[in-house]
């Protein structure tokens, strides 16, 4: 059944396939010819590189993206819970739990877009700084005046201030992002700046921790975010990457391609009226690196303890690691 | 006059967009590939015409629900009208091929592939036709309506060209049913051509819209249409000439009312005033 989605996939993309990437079953250099290289192609001055199942100079690929997700910005929120029946929010929760930030901890979120991630950030660590408020409020039972007089200046600093930055190469999905953090009223703490993963805007050594979710994949030279991530980031501080990947389970692998080969264009249709976006970026999962070799790229580019978790079987895995 | 010729022009001239306009031109070739005996090769980026998508026939399906129920939720999306008719209207399609190939206007028009858009258009002469003539009453409806020839969504989901071609010219003939009929683009008006399209071409589109349409009226206009418009629309509809078999773009100088005569078609009972009042 996994050869006919196959089939059915590649009949599908009328497109030139560079390699079969439908179906999850290619590991790192195991079923093709060395010479049928994935991604680049070193000839002479045209790179070429994919784009979903499209073989597009590198020079073009960040446009035709940028294009993609300037098309697909007002209905992004509304896709993602149509496509993922609202799963996503599972697992954009997990990752906020793995994260656990703790209060004064500065977050950079690249690829950020809409902030999903920046705005749970902010909603943990202000409920963790409630928290910890709540419980020294309890552990003091009968302050002296001295105590109490000396907590108000305490708190006038507010040396636990978290700050999250949502950095995207996209103006639109940031201009939907800045709408949504209006709507919640969302103040303080957020800031909105446009960049590119591959050339982040920031100096060295400036944040705790780095996300990028589910926007790894389309950067045209994931090392070099890769080693931006690690140049922005404190030491000690933590990578954290949330991206689709390859599900192990054959059955679910099968179920999974029919549906995002059959389902997910059509919704893009009816839901975006944008087919070829959603197209692309069914196209796009099938072509970035599985868990394995990706945590081989993040230890390459000098990350540790790099570890990786599946989420739904593999649909989606959780990638870390920490600059040290 | 020079000042009411000028208006026009400068408006409908503003609206002339480049909607794909180098993929029409090559729906044209397209077919003169296919004539000339050459291979219908998948060369439009997988596709068999420009804007074309292949879908399998489960897509397919999913696509008539889906845009069925978007079209219902929001009636401006046109778009998905516009896909619901794609997805549906196959056999509706190959029928009216076939009444346009045994049709000798209807076989020219299959050949020669004309496209109604403004760039193709010659406003000035147009303008300058007399009052009654085919071409200025167009005109006017374009006008008063505030409509361009130019806003019609392209084809997508029609896996045979020329098919394709077929929806294609439905969708530009759209605009000069209003004229031929005599409808505004209101509702009501929208409602009554829908009601002859449907009786003409088959479309389950047409046929959707002309039930649903109704819905949104209100119980004035809802009275006109059933008791004067509606049948008035059925019957011409059923009898006139096949409507896409005409070549309207050579017909601009002829009369009006010749042209309905030629067509079987009445002019309407009632002319609903062009308000977009819909009173829902």
């Amino acid at each position: 059944m996994a050869a006919s989605v196959r089939l059915l996939v590649r009949g599908l993309a009328h497109r030139s396939v560079t390699f079969a990437a439908a179906g999850g079953s290619c590991r790192s250099g195991g079923c093709l010819a060395p010479s049928s290289s994935r991604c680049v192609s070193d000839t002479a001055e045209d790179r070429s590189t994919h784009f979903g199942f499209e073989t597009v100079p590198e020079a073009e690929k960040a446009k035709r993206v940028y294009k993609v997700f300037e098309n697909v910005a007002q209905k992004y929120d509304v896709m993602n819970d149509a496509m993922s029946l609202g799963v996503h929010r599972l697992w954009k929760d997990m990752l906020l739990h793995v994260m656990h930030p703790q209060p004064g901890a500065r977050l950079l979120d690249v690829a950020g877009g809409t902030g999903d991630i920046s705005f749970r950030f902010l909603d943990y660590v202000r409920y963790q700084q409630e928290r910890q408020k709540r419980r020294a409020a309890g552990s003091v039972q009968t302050p002296s005046w001295q105590d109490i007089s000396d907590k108000y200046p305490a708190e006038e600093d507010r040396p636990q201030e978290s700050r999250a930055v949502v950095c995207d190469i996209n103006k639109e999905m940031l201009k939907v992002g800045k709408q949504r953090a209006d709507g919640m009223g969302i103040t303080s703490g957020l800031s909105w700046v446009v960049g590119d993963a591959e050339e982040l805007p920031f100096d060295d050594d400036q944040f705790d921790i780095y996300t990028v979710a589910f926007g790894i994949r389309n950067v045209t030279h994931v090392d070099q975010a890769l080693q931006e991530a690690l140049r922005v980031l404190k030491p000690g501080g933590r990578f954290m990457c949330l991206e689709f990947s390859k599900v192990t389970n054959p059955i679910l692998a099968s179920l999974y391609d029919a549906y995002s080969f059959q389902v997910i264009p059509v919704l893009g249709e009816v839901i975006a009226g944008d087919w070829k976006s959603y197209q692309y970026l069914v196209e796009s999962i099938r072509k970035f690196p599985d868990q394995e070799e990706f945590k081989g790229m993040i230890e390459d580019a000098g990350f540790c303890c790099v570890q990786y978790f599946n989420f739904t079987g593999g649909v989606v895995a959780l990638h870390s690691g920490f600059k040290l | 006059m020079w000042h009411r010729l000028s208006n026009p022009f400068i408006w409908l001239n503003q609206r002339q967009s480049s909607l794909a306009s180098k993929g029409l031109k090559a729906l044209t070739s397209a077919h003169l590939l296919h004539a000339s005996g050459a291979e219908p090769s998948c060369s439009y980026d997988g596709g068999l015409y420009p804007g074309h998508i292949q879908t399998t026939p489960f897509q397919k399906a999913l696509l008539a629900v889906g845009s069925g129920v978007a079209a219902l939720q929001d009636p401006y999306r046109h778009d998905m009208v516009a896909v619901l008719g794609e997805t549906t209207g196959h056999l509706a399609l190959i029928n009216l091929r076939d009444r346009m190939q045994n049709d000798p206007e209807g076989y020219t028009i299959l050949t020669e592939r004309p496209r109604i858009r403004l760039s193709t258009l010659d406003l000035e002469k147009m303008a300058s036709l007399p009052d009654g003539s085919f071409g200025r009453e167009y005109l006017r409806f374009l006008e008063e309506n505030k409509v361009t020839p130019d806003s019609r969504a392209e084809v997508k989901f029609v896996d045979d060209e020329e098919l394709a071609y077929i929806m294609l010219r439905y969708r530009e003939v759209h605009d000069l049913l209003h004229t031929l009929l005599g409808m505004p683009t209101n509702m009501l008006g929208e409602v009554a051509v829908k009601w002859f399209e449907a009786a003409q071409t088959g479309l389950p589109m047409c046929a959707l819209g002309a039930v649903l349409g109704p819905l949104r009226l209100n119980a004035s206009r809802l009275q006109t249409l059933v008791t004067s418009l509606g049948p008035w629309a059925l019957q011409n509809g059923s009898r006139a000439r096949c409507v896409l078999s005409i070549f309207y773009e050579r017909r601009w100088e002829q009369s009006l009312e010749e042209l309905r005569r030629e067509l079987n078609i009445e002019p309407p009972p009632v002319i609903p005033s062009a308000s977009k009042k819909t009173g829902a």
